[in-house]
């Protein structure tokens, strides 16, 4: 390329047309390169996008977070919610515990935790994989993702449910870059939907396949909203963030039990606080000769227990 | 001289920088013009991921990153190799790159503003970036290896910057740098150089959950990797630099190039070697993701040819290499396109797609990305480009005395 810099005053009028017309032409092309974003709706409005770390907002500051959901709410799904923010109880400290034994594998887990929840339903987002294993097996490679037979449980096979374990040292919250998501003081690892950058490094982090990413706008049927919600839990979430089990921060910080316990219909799954040696977890984990935490060998320590009627 | 003086000086060689930016000759045109359709064409591409989402990408649950994370992270080791530059001439006092070695820090400028751009694309909500930044948002340091590379990468960048724009000041005003005012930078950006490289490896390595990244010899194998791409890269551009242009380069200083490519790329395939023998032999039940890799799983093979080629190319490459046939430069420049498509191929497809597949639950899915995804990459590519080739066009001028302070316009 020669250097024919010319001197700025030597700049004639044809040079200065050209250049315009240029500079014109590069506008346009990159306003119309631009164009999906007329599209771009409601994707943040202000409030949002200033919104505060939620360790950092004042009780009265939630309270106008927690009023300005509602509206949100309200205007997309023509629902009024009662969203709160339940902070763990004094003293609590959740575990889970599930009979590989009981379990049959119907999934009504799977779907009773999107309905609670208010998981995408386009795309579909669930928090709870069921695998079937063959008799005699742990290794989770072993298993199907998607057996679908006319009725279960098939003879030769377990079932076995994997969500979010709730690990004592989850490496989905070290990896986090921004502190979206942290371990309560009731073991319940949660994530700020309004902090979240949506890198997806916990999912990558992630050993037990229990985070989900919101690859587009989540849609849910507005008659299947479920009203009671919780800002670190069960409250619609924005696309691009991550989200996954909180062993339903909206009903057991209520003293309620989670929605897959509940629609179990094999009994196979337990919940309580493991604090309370009365708990029936507690009396689990003190009586059973064996229980497993998948994949203890890489230092998670979950607290979601599996164990066999023997 | 005047503070005035010299803020007006300053500002008198930025904008005139920036002038000659826009000028040359119809081959400049040319190709600026369609660096910047390619860029308008990602732009557009990655306004309608703005808008949907990151759907329009070939990534899933199951394989949560891809191509643009892929990228990243060979030019992460492309930035790094500046560093194999600096060295013979810092260190040893090598002369025949001297004078070069200001173009591979130009080019890991442009580099690391790739990086940028790779992660910023992958980012769900990008409108939260100041989240990232320290002091202002929540920034996980030094917990999340993440925050490490946001320091590292920014750092290398400021510090190139440094370093370039320094120099180039200093010979356009036609004065002796200072050398309190880079040399200790200089070093400094040598150690830099491999963090930056292996902070992004640690990213990998330190997922439990990931034997296939899991691995301490991942490390390495980036280093080595970046520093047989990286130089090669370097030998093209300088080729075509000295094409384009009437600036001097000898070809001596390509052959010192050459044999840091030689040595690099050795070691590279040795520790390939290393790996593969580690997962094959043993057999564990962590040699699934490189199983899938180099033979496919359950009925599941996309990368298998991917993986192959990359190893045939580095295999031929590291032929050429090593005969003193690559002493032509035709030849040394068939060894470098090989080692760069190849590592190319094994640092991004066949390093941290295989690490989601099979995922930890054992579920096969397999990714290929969007044309969408596609065409982001490729914008980002051509900004990449548009960037060094900038660069170059200001910086030439400046270093062969015609862009300097007495040509300065009355």
């Amino acid at each position: 390329m020669p250097d024919n810099n010319p001197p700025a005053a030597d700049v004639s009028r044809r040079s200065f047309l050209l250049t315009s017309a240029v500079m014109a032409s590069g506008a346009a092309a990159l306003a119309a390169s631009l164009a999906p974003l007329r599209h771009l709706g409601d994707y943040v409005t202000p409030e949002q996008f200033l919104q505060k770390y939620y360790k950092e907002l004042t009780p009265a500051e939630m309270q106008k977070v927690l009023d300005r959901i509602t509206r949100e709410v309200e205007k997309q799904y023509q629902v009024r919610p009662d969203v709160r923010d339940y902070k763990p109880m004094n003293g609590v400290e959740f575990v889970y515990c599930l009979n590989l034994t009981r379990c049959i594998g119907c999934r009504k887990c799977v779907h009773a935790c999107v309905g609670e929840n208010n998981q995408s339903r386009n795309p579909e987002i669930q928090y709870i994989r069921v695998l079937k294993m063959p008799h005699g097996s742990m290794d989770t490679e072993k298993g199907d993702h998607n057996y679908a037979p006319a009725s279960v449980p098939e003879k030769g096979f377990f079932y076995m449910p994997i969500q979010c374990q709730q690990c004592k040292n989850p490496p989905c919250v070290k990896v986090c870059p921004v502190k979206a998501t942290w371990q309560e003081t009731d073991g319940i690892t949660v994530i700020d939907y309004n902090w979240c950058i949506g890198c997806r490094y916990c999912e990558a982090a992630c050993p037990y396949f229990a985070r989900r990413f919101n690859w587009t706008r989540p849609s849910i049927p507005k008659e299947r909203l479920n009203p009671t919600m919780s800002y670190l839990g069960n409250r619609p979430r924005p696309q691009g963030v991550m989200e996954k089990c909180h062993f339903c921060t909206q009903r057991t910080r209520q003293g309620k039990y989670p929605a897959c316990l509940e629609v179990c219909p094999a009994g196979a799954r337990k919940f309580g606080n493991v604090l309370d040696p009365d708990s029936e977890v507690a009396y689990i984990l003190r009586t059973k000769r064996v229980f497993i935490q998948l994949k203890e060998e890489l230092g998670t320590s979950p607290r979601f227990f599996y164990y066999f009627d023997v | 001289m005047s503070l005035g003086d010299k803020i007006r000086n300053y500002l008198v060689f930025l904008v005139r920088c920036g002038r000659i930016a826009f000028v040359g000759d119809w081959r400049y045109y040319a190709w600026m013009g369609f660096l910047s359709i390619v860029i308008l064409l990602g732009i557009n591409a990655y306004a309608r991921q703005f808008v949907n989402g990151l759907i329009v990408t070939g990534m899933s649950d199951q394989v949560s990153w891809g191509v643009y994370i892929a990228n990243f992270t060979f030019m992460v080791g492309v930035a790094a190799a500046a560093a194999m530059l600096v060295i013979p001439v810092y260190i040893y006092d090598n002369k025949a790159l001297h004078d070069l070695v200001i173009f591979g820090e130009l080019l890991a400028v442009a580099a690391i503003l790739m990086c940028l751009a790779f992660v910023t694309v992958d980012l769900g909500r990008p409108d939260r970036f100041w989240h990232l930044i320290p002091g202002v948002g929540q920034f996980n340091f030094p917990g999340s290896m993440l925050s490490w590379d946001v320091i590292v990468l920014n750092g290398y960048l400021l510090l190139n910057v440094h370093i370039c724009g320094y120099l180039l000041y200093c010979r356009y005003l036609g004065l002796r740098p200072s050398k309190w005012f880079y040399i200790p930078f200089v070093f400094l950006a040598i150690a830099w150089a491999v963090s930056i490289h292996t902070v992004t490896a640690f990213l990998y390595v330190g997922l439990g959950g990931r034997p296939f990244w899991n691995s301490s010899i991942v490390g390495p194998r980036f280093l080595a990797s970046a520093f047989t791409a990286g130089p090669s890269l370097i030998i093209l551009a300088l080729q075509v630099i000295r094409r384009v242009t009437d600036y001097q380069i000898h070809d001596r200083a390509l052959l010192t190039l050459r044999s840091i490519v030689q040595v690099s790329m050795l070691i590279n395939v040795f520790l390939l070697v290393n790996e593969i023998f580690k997962e094959f032999y043993t057999r564990t039940s962590h040699v699934a993701s490189s199983q899938y890799l180099f033979f496919g799983l359950h009925g599941y093979h996309a990368l298998v040819p991917w993986i192959w080629t990359a190893i045939a190319f580095n295999l031929v490459s590291m032929a050429l290499l090593v005969l003193p046939l690559s002493k032509s430069l035709r030849y040394l420049n068939i060894a470098c396109v090989l080692a760069i498509v190849g590592i190319w191929i094994e640092k991004g497809m066949g390093l941290v797609v295989p690490g989601f597949i099979p995922t930890p639950l054992g579920e096969m899915v397999e990714y290929s990305p969007s044309l969408n995804e596609t065409m982001v990459c490729l914008g980002i590519w051509a900004f990449g480009i548009l960037c060094y080739t900038v660069f170059l066009r200001m910086s030439i001028p400046i270093l062969q005395g015609r862009l300097v302070k007495e040509t300065e316009p009355a």
